[in-house]
């Protein structure tokens, strides 16, 4: 096995990022592929929640990277899934507990682990961001329709290309066409004409996401759900299939856009 | 032998100047004296002089997440060398200090030659900043949140959404054109102006100074 690293990141706080980790790793895991999700929100844990798994903790990613206990030892099973692993956070440390160079440790070891290791991003792009991303092969930059994150998401791809880990592709979390229609939010086109980067998702405003983290029970796998079906969407394009992007907007408007614009 | 290592404090952190030598052994001695005293300089921001040592992204972001794991976060870089400055502009730092050592006259821009451009063929996104002592040429768009601050005059051949200053040394005559003018402010000289609500088409255009205003007109062959 040789696991391909994705890390999730946004510099904006909020957007979504935990839970398109425990989504798109759901959706992964539910078509057979072994996954290992990874909370690089040290001090402020919140994927294992996410996911239903808080109370199954027993050593968290400081402990690995801490030598206290071995690498499986901190993979939680999910039980619903046997194929989803969760590395949680750990609650009482800071982010100055790992480094980099750790986590570039940890994810050469976890390679030969499973097929994907997706990691949980903090907000910011300070130390905690540099952890997340040390390690990835590809980073999805979310942001929602909203000009504050997008300004972020913009400088986050500019770091991103210098650090040499890009392209960046994008998620665009919350969209809301009702008042994009109203004009009261910036619609898809816009987003990608300031970042021209790849789109690997849109997933609609949904209540239900809200109410499922809550559970701990990830709505990927519900089938009437529409921001779940996006984030299936999601993973099958990260596995290579080509989905069509839901008709959430005007198709033709999103056709324009992939055959008329390349990224830089 | 004097030390390749000199530190002083400023009002931003500590101004760490490297000396001379292989990159690699100056590196490794400048980590070696923070494990030596790390209570110096846990916590502290650093600037660093490294004189005309030429530095890559690789080089750079190395040595940079190798500080912020002893626990420091280096934000400027200060450099002879236009590749390093790019280099550290790439990776978000700063490559001017406000206070200039006192015996550093340098100027904030030095004068490069004659019609020597900057030619910068990328996006220049959110937190980017640019400074060139002449004109500076834009291959992509500049989003809000990057700035360009030239000596002479800027061309952007994409959007321009973010911040130009042209003439940033006085000189009234430099313009700023793009495909699409819309930034969020424009400065030409000592003049500022921030870009009109337009409705419709965007077309490239073109804005100079001209009695004492910033005017926008349309760019085209004349
Ligand atoms: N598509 C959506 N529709 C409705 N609510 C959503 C959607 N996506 C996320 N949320 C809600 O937004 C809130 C923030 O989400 P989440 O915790 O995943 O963000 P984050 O980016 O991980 O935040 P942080 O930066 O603090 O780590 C949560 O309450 C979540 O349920
Ligand atoms: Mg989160």
């Amino acid at each position: 096995m040789t696991a391909k690293i994705i890390t999730i990141t946004s510099g904006k706080g909020g957007v979504g990022k935990t839970t398109a980790v425990a989504n798109i790793a759901v959706s992964l895991a539910a078509r057979g592929q072994k996954v290992v999700c990874i909370d690089g929100d040290i001090g402020l844990r919140n994927l294992d929640v996410v996911l239903g798994l808080e109370n199954r903790i027993v050593y968290d990613l400081v402990d690995v990277i801490e030598g206290r206990c071995r690498l499986r030892q901190a993979m939680i099973r999910d039980k619903r899934l046997p194929e989803l692993h969760l590395i949680p956070a750990a609650q009482t440390r800071d982010k100055s507990a790992v480094s980099p160079s750790d986590m570039i440790r940890l994810g050469d070891e976890l390679r030969e682990e499973c097929d994907w290791v997706i990691i949980d991003s903090p907000a910011g792009i300070e130390r905690g961001f540099r952890n997340a991303i040390a390690a990835a092969d590809k980073v999805l930059v979310m942001t929602n329709p909203e000009v504050s994150a997008v300004r972020d998401a913009d400088r986050v791809v500019g770091l991103l290309d210098a650090d040499e880990k890009g392209p960046a592709s994008l998620i665009i979390n919350r969209l809301n066409i009702t008042m994009v229609k109203r004009g009261d939010m910036l619609a898809v086109e816009d987003v990608l004409e300031l970042l021209a980067i790849e789109l690997i998702g849109i997933v609609p405003e949904d209540e239900g996401v809200i109410v499922a983290s809550n559970r701990g029970t990830p709505l990927a796998l519900d089938p009437k759900s529409r921001a779940g079906l996006a984030f299936q969407n999601i993973a099958r394009r990260i596995l290579g299939e080509e989905i069509p992007f839901l008709d959430l907007e005007n198709h033709n408007l999103l056709q324009r856009i992939f055959t008329g614009r390349k990224t830089t | 032998m004097s030390d390749p290592i000199q530190i002083k404090g400023l009002r931003e952190g500590l101004l760490v100047t490297l000396g001379d030598g292989p990159w690699e052994e100056i590196a490794a001695a400048l980590l070696q004296r923070v494990t030596d005293q790390p209570a110096f300089f846990q916590g502290a921001r650093l600037a660093l002089d490294i004189g005309a040592h030429e530095l890559r992204v690789v080089e750079l972001s190395a040595l940079r997440d190798q500080l912020s794991e002893r626990g420091m976060t280096l934000w400027a870089i200060l450099s002879e060398s236009p590749t390093t400055e790019q280099t550290a502009q790439n990776l978000g730092m700063a490559t001017r200090i406000s206070k200039p050592r006192p015996e550093d006259a340098r100027p904030v821009f030095e004068a490069p030659a004659e019609n020597v451009a900057l030619w910068v063929h990328q996006t220049v996104r959110s937190g980017t900043r640019i400074e060139f002592a002449g004109p500076v040429v834009v291959l992509g768009d500049v989003n809000p949140g990057g700035e360009i601050m030239a000596g002479g005059s800027v061309i952007v051949w994409g959007r321009l959404r973010g911040v130009v200053h042209a003439g940033a040394q006085g000189d009234e005559k430099a313009v700023v054109c793009a495909l699409d003018l819309a930034p969020t402010q424009l400065r030409i000289a000592a003049e500022i102006a921030v870009s009109p609500q337009r409705s419709g088409k965007s077309h490239p255009e073109i804005a100079c100074l001209r009695d004492g205003q910033i005017v926008a007109e349309l760019w085209q062959a004349s």
